[in-house]
Order: C-alpha cells, then sequence, then structure tokens
C-alpha cells in the first residue's frame, strides 16, 4: 500500500531477544482484548434488551457479519501482504447482476453459482493484473475498479431491478443448516477455519507475511511477490463473488446498490480485527472476532431501536480508538520511563 | 521527477479535455456556448475546490476519506443556524463554516501527526463518525429552501462579470493555491514530506506538522464548500455528497497526483476536476443515460493511474522492477 503512515513516527518493527511464551503472548495479545470487548458487548447486549438471548434472533443477529466477514479473511490477507482491495462491494454489485441476467437467460442455480463465483474471480483478476503486472499502487486501481464495476451494473441495470430467482437458490442465503444455525454461519466457519489454516500453518500464508513486512527482501529471498499478490487479488475477487451469492439469495433482487458502502465496513473489520493497516501482520482468529463484536453492536443497537447511522459513528469511533489507545498507551509508558 | 515531466502531463490532459470538448461540440454545438461553459464551470466548482484540498493533502502521503462528510456536517450546521437565526449575515456563516471545516480538518491531522495513525484508517473513520453526527443533530429531518433565508440562498448565485459568486470562489481557491503551493515555504514543504519525509526532517521541517496543515487546509476548504453546496441546491439532509470524497479522489489521480506523494500540480488537479466535470455534463446532452457516469470515471481513474505510472516510471528502480517480473 502506498499510503503509508508518517514515516518518520514511532512505527519501528522491535524484534525481542527472547520470544516470551505463548501463554504470555496470548494474555498481551490483542486477540484477548478484542474477546474482551465481545464479551462486554454481548453482556450488555443481553441486559438491555430481554430478546436478545433467543437463539433465533442471535442467528438472525449472524446475518449482520456472515457475508462481509466472507470477504473481510480474504481481505486480510491481502492487507497483511500491503496491498488493499477497495472494489469489494462492487464486485458484489456486478456479481449479483451477472447471476440476475443469467436468471433472465434461463440459469438454474448450479450455474448460477458459477457465475457468481466466476465473475468475483475475473474482476479480482482484473485487479490483480492492474497491480501486480503494472505495478500501479492498488488503493487508486481498486478505487478505480469500485467505480468501474458498479458503474456497468448501473448501465445494465440503470433503475431496474432483477428479481425471479429459483427457489432453491434461496437456500444461500435463508436456509438452515440444522435447528438456528444458517447455511451462512457454517460457511462463515468453514472460511474461517480454510483462511486460518492458509495463513497461520502453510507455507503461502509464511510468504503473505514475509511479502508485507519486507517487499524488496521478499523478492530477494527468491518470492515470486507478483504471483503471491495476484492470487490474494483472485481470493479477495472470489469470495466477494461467495459473498455475492448468500447476499442476493438473501435479498432475492438485484439492485445496482446492493452492498453499497460494504468495502468501508470490511476493512474497517479487518483492522479492527488487528490487521496493520500497513501490512505484516495480523491474525484469522482476530478478524473472526472482529467479526463478532461488529455484528453484535450492531444488532445490539438494532434491538434498542438506535438508527444504523448512529451505529456507524460508534464503528467509526470504535476503529480509530481501537488502534489509538495502544499507541497513547505506549507513549504515556514511554514518558514515564523516558 | 522534472518539472517539465508533469507539465507535459498537464498538457496531454489538457488536450484530451479540449478533444473531449470538441468531439461533444461536433454533435452538439450549443455545448460549446460560452453561457453552457459556464454552467458547466460552476457546476464543477465544488469539485475543484475540493479537488485542491485535496492534492495537498495527497502530496503529503495522506488521503483524506472525509471531505464529502465534513462538506455535509458543516452544511448542516450552517443551515441550521441559518433557521434559528435568519438575520445571521452571510460574511459569518462563512466564518463559521471555513473555521467549523478547518476543525474537522485538525482533528484528523491530529490523529495522523500526535498519534501516527495511518491517514486511510483516521479518515475513515472520522467520516463514519461526521456523517453519523449529522443525523445526531438533525434528527434525520431535512432542511428545505423555505426554511432557509434568502440571503442565505442567494449568496453563490449573485453574478458578479456574468459569472456566479460560487465560480469566483473557485478561481480565487484555484489563484491562492497556485501561491500557495509555488510561493510559500509551507508549499515547499508539502513536497518536501511527500517525495522524502527522511530528507525533510533533515531540512528542519516537521514532517507530521506539514501533514496535519495540509489536512487543516482540506478541511477548511470543505467547510467552505459545505455552505456553497447547502446555498446552491437550497437543501441539508444527512446524505448530501455522499461518495464525493472518492470523485474528489479520482479528480486527483486523473490530475497525475501521485498517490504515493511528492508528485502534484494546482494544474493537473484543476484539470482533473474539470474533466469529470465535463463529461458529467456532457453525457445528458449527449443523449447517454447518466447511468454511465460511474463507469466512465472508474474508467478514466484507471487509464490515467495506468498512463501516469507508465510514462514516470522511475529509473533508479529498474533492476528491481525486472527481477519482479522474471518468474
Amino acid at each position: 500500500m502506498s499510503v503509508t503512515a508518517n514515516e518518520t513516527g514511532s512505527i519501528e518493527r522491535q524484534i525481542p531477544d527472547r520470544l516470551k511464551s505463548p501463554a504470555q503472548r496470548f494474555l498481551a495479545s490483542w486477540e484477548l482484548l478484542l474477546l474482551g470487548v465481545a464479551v462486554a458487548v454481548f453482556t450488555l447486549n443481553s441486559f438491555a434488551s430481554p430478546y436478545f438471548l433467543d437463539a433465533w434472533n442471535l442467528s438472525d443477529a449472524t446475518y449482520n457479519f456472515t457475508e462481509k466477514a466472507m470477504i473481510a479473511f480474504a481481505m486480510a490477507l491481502l492487507i497483511i501482504s500491503g496491498e488493499i482491495d477497495l472494489s469489494v462491494a462492487s464486485i458484489i454489485a456486478l456479481a449479483s447482476t451477472a447471476m440476475g441476467f443469467a436468471v433472465q437467460m434461463g440459469a438454474d442455480t448450479s450455474v448460477l453459482i458459477l457465475v457468481g463465483v466466476g465473475v468475483g474471480l475475473l474482476c479480482g483478476a482484473f485487479n490483480g493484473v492492474l497491480v501486480t503486472g503494472l505495478g500501479l499502487p492498488s488503493i487508486v486501481v481498486t478505487i478505480g475498479t469500485m467505480s468501474l464495476f458498479r458503474g456497468i451494473s448501473y448501465i445494465v441495470l440503470g433503475d431496474k431491478a432483477y428479481t425471479g430467482y429459483p427457489s432453491s437458490f434461496a437456500f444461500f442465503g435463508q436456509g438452515y443448516v440444522w435447528w438456528a444455525v444458517s447455511f451462512e454461519f457454517v460457511l462463515f466457519v468453514l472460511f474461517a477455519i480454510f483462511f486460518a489454516i492458509v495463513l497461520h500453518r502453510t507455507s503461502f500464508g509464511r510468504l503473505v507475511y514475509a511479502i508485507g513486512n519486507n517487499p524488496v527482501g521478499a523478492l530477494f529471498s527468491g518470492i515470486q511477490v507478483a504471483r503471491v499478490k495476484f492470487v490474494l487479488f483472485l481470493l479477495t475477487g472470489a469470495m466477494s463473488g461467495v459473498a455475492a451469492i448468500c447476499l442476493t439469495s438473501r435479498l432475492g433482487a438485484t439492485r445496482p446498490s446492493i452492498a453499497f458502502g460494504w468495502e468501508l465496513e470490511v476493512v474497517t473489520m479487518v483492522v479492527l480485527g488487528g490487521v496493520s493497516i500497513l501490512g505484516g501482520a495480523g491474525s484469522i482468529p482476530g478478524v473472526v472476532i472482529a467479526a463478532f463484536v461488529m455484528g453484535m453492536v450492531t444488532f445490539g443497537f438494532g434491538l434498542l431501536n438506535v438508527p444504523g447511522i448512529v451505529m456507524s459513528i460508534f464503528i467509526g469511533l470504535l476503529l480509530i480508538a481501537v488502534i489509538a489507545l495502544p499507541r497513547i498507551a505506549r507513549q504515556v509508558l514511554a514518558r514515564r520511563r523516558g | 521527477m522534472t518539472w517539465s515531466g508533469w507539465k507535459s502531463r498537464e498538457v496531454i490532459l489538457a488536450g484530451a479535455i479540449i478533444l473531449l470538448v470538441g468531439m461533444i461540440a461536433s454533435r452538439f454545438p450549443a455545448f460549446i456556448a460560452p453561457s453552457n461553459l459556464a454552467n458547466v464551470f460552476n457546476d464543477t466548482s465544488p469539485l475543484i475546490i475540493l479537488a485542491l484540498g485535496q492534492m495537498v493533502v495527497i502530496v503529503t502521503r495522506c488521503i483524506d476519506l472525509s471531505v464529502a462528510a465534513n462538506l455535509a456536517l458543516t452544511g448542516m450546521v450552517v443551515a441550521m443556524l441559518n433557521t434559528a437565526m435568519p438575520d445571521l449575515p452571510v460574511p459569518v456563516i462563512l466564518a463559521i463554516a471555513i473555521g467549523l471545516g478547518s476543525l474537522m480538518g485538525l482533528i484528523n491531522g491530529l490523529l495522523v501527526w500526535k498519534l501516527s495513525i495511518p491517514p486511510i484508517v483516521v479518515t475513515l473513520g472520522t467520516m463514519t463518525i461526521y456523517r453519523g453526527i449529522i443525523f445526531l443533530i438533525s434528527g434525520g429531518e431535512w432542511i428545505n429552501a423555505h426554511e432557509m433565508s434568502d440571503a442565505f440562498k442567494a449568496f453563490p448565485r449573485e453574478t458578479i462579470l456574468g459569472l456566479p459568486l460560487l465560480s469566483w470562489i473557485a478561481i480565487l481557491v484555484v489563484l491562492a493555491f497556485v501561491v500557495l503551493v509555488g510561493r510559500t515555504a509551507l508549499g515547499r514543504a508539502f513536497f518536501a514530506v511527500g517525495g522524502n519525509p527522511h530528507a525533510a526532517v533533515y531540512t528542519g521541517i516537521n514532517v507530521g506538522q506539514t501533514q496535519c496543515a495540509a489536512y487543516v487546509i482540506s478541511g477548511a476548504l470543505a467547510g467552505l464548500t459545505g455552505y456553497l453546496w447547502v446555498a446552491r441546491y437550497a437543501v441539508a439532509y444527512v446524505d448530501i455528497a455522499g461518495g464525493f470524497e472518492l470523485e474528489v479522489v479520482a479528480a486527483c489521480v486523473i490530475g497525475g497526483i501521485s498517490i504515493a506523494g511528492g508528485i502534484g500540480s494546482v494544474g493537473g488537479a484543476l484539470l482533473g476536476a474539470l474533466f469529470l466535470g465535463i463529461v458529467k455534463n456532457a453525457l445528458p446532452v449527449i443523449n447517454i443515460s447518466p447511468f454511465w457516469q460511474l463507469a466512465i470515471s472508474g474508467s478514466a481513474i484507471i487509464i490515467a493511474v495506468a498512463f501516469n505510472a507508465t510514462s514516470s516510471r522511475s529509473k533508479g528502480r529498474v533492476i528491481l522492477k525486472k527481477a519482479e517480473h522474471a518468474t
């Protein structure tokens, strides 16, 4: 990412002489802090509204974050590698429009899935080629494709909407696997496990961290930086396609304004999850907890009849506070020691 | 990057704009009637003002995604002030708008300077916060034309020498920026900070402070535009200028301002904004559905950034680039 923090600021990577034990590291970790916030939000919610602790209500609440979180997992990898994709919400719009078009052509559910994921992959490949092939800054490229992809949806649809999705297609966004456990939630859990394994347990995951920490060093270590980043753009596009399938199925209609503004919520979720916007650090468990926090806050406020825009103030404050507070604490500590 | 390098880029952009206008005019001569061109310029004025503020922010390696929310919040505040106190003279309202806008810019700047939070995160956050505050203070209500005083609404439409005051303000801001960027120490500091922050420190420039100053300028202009916007359209509500921040960034990118910092010019920002403004105003004239506009500006951004990158690929890093592409 080319928009970096104050370069002469206090962001330095310190490498300790000896690593602390895993338990100690966990106690001082971002994930634990976030888990505390999640528990607090959950507890407050259950006090705030008697309707909160209902299995079906909680199940409904998960829809607030499952689709966004699926994209956030792939976005986390992309941001850790030092790039960003602001076009994800527009990929949803384009993939959804393509699926709607396919329905008009008489496609059945299995074809719709292929169209959704396929368009996502194509969009991801387009971003990837521009960023890795031409060496353009990803933030500008994806601001451009953000307008382009959604713009194509507007050209196709204008002020109209596609409806008439087959009834079997409704399962992806409205179906339940077992009792109150929705299909989307199961998909969310499966993708969380998949991305956690990819990032934390495979050599590919190590490459992602290596590239994010030092792209030039990674290049000189023989890592195919461009290829890894291209794969990450493909992954993010594909996950946006999957989210488009779920969202379209849940809403049962496609308008060009579908998922408007989601890119910011996805990025917020990733950053809240402890992923460094400068790249090189972050974890999937953090993003999972952040997804729960954001979903529960939104849902709790909803139960209290707080309008959505007030929730967004809270999300904005949360985003700045979670990054600012540790820095303020560090500055205060440094002053005391100094 | 030499002066001549980015001067020629502006010449190419200006050529593209003239070509565009020429093509439209060949089919629809009414488009280049002076009165229509003046209309187009007036319509693009808010974008020009904001693009210039965004330019100095981007040149210092930051980004300000909160400009549209700042504009909307300031617009709502002055509109509410006007309904509460219809006798408040316009200069006072202007001062309040600029002051409030600067304050919001200052908040962005301090977060970036004092806490070293990445600019994109700061302004992503303040964007939603400022937008949310509009809802809090207005309760989601609209303020309509009949609630605003006549003097409040008339100010941006006042015509001097055939041009509305809104256009004159945009011209004034452009001239002020020519002086600021080309003739003041602060203007040089913006480029020094963006070009090489480490070197800037050694020349005695406070990097964070300079970035903060850029945010205050961007915020002040957003505040100013907030009043002009609300007065011109005679309506204030939560979602005014929604998504406008991306159009502003797009104008800068098309104008050849490098998102990596250190490169950019007043002329570039002006031409980038004019390009988008002309496209927007030409679509209905040449009978293309306005739904095309988003895709066209998206394509323009991608083409502009690809063009800028290929024409300015730095020679110092050729070895690295080759290594990167060798598979």
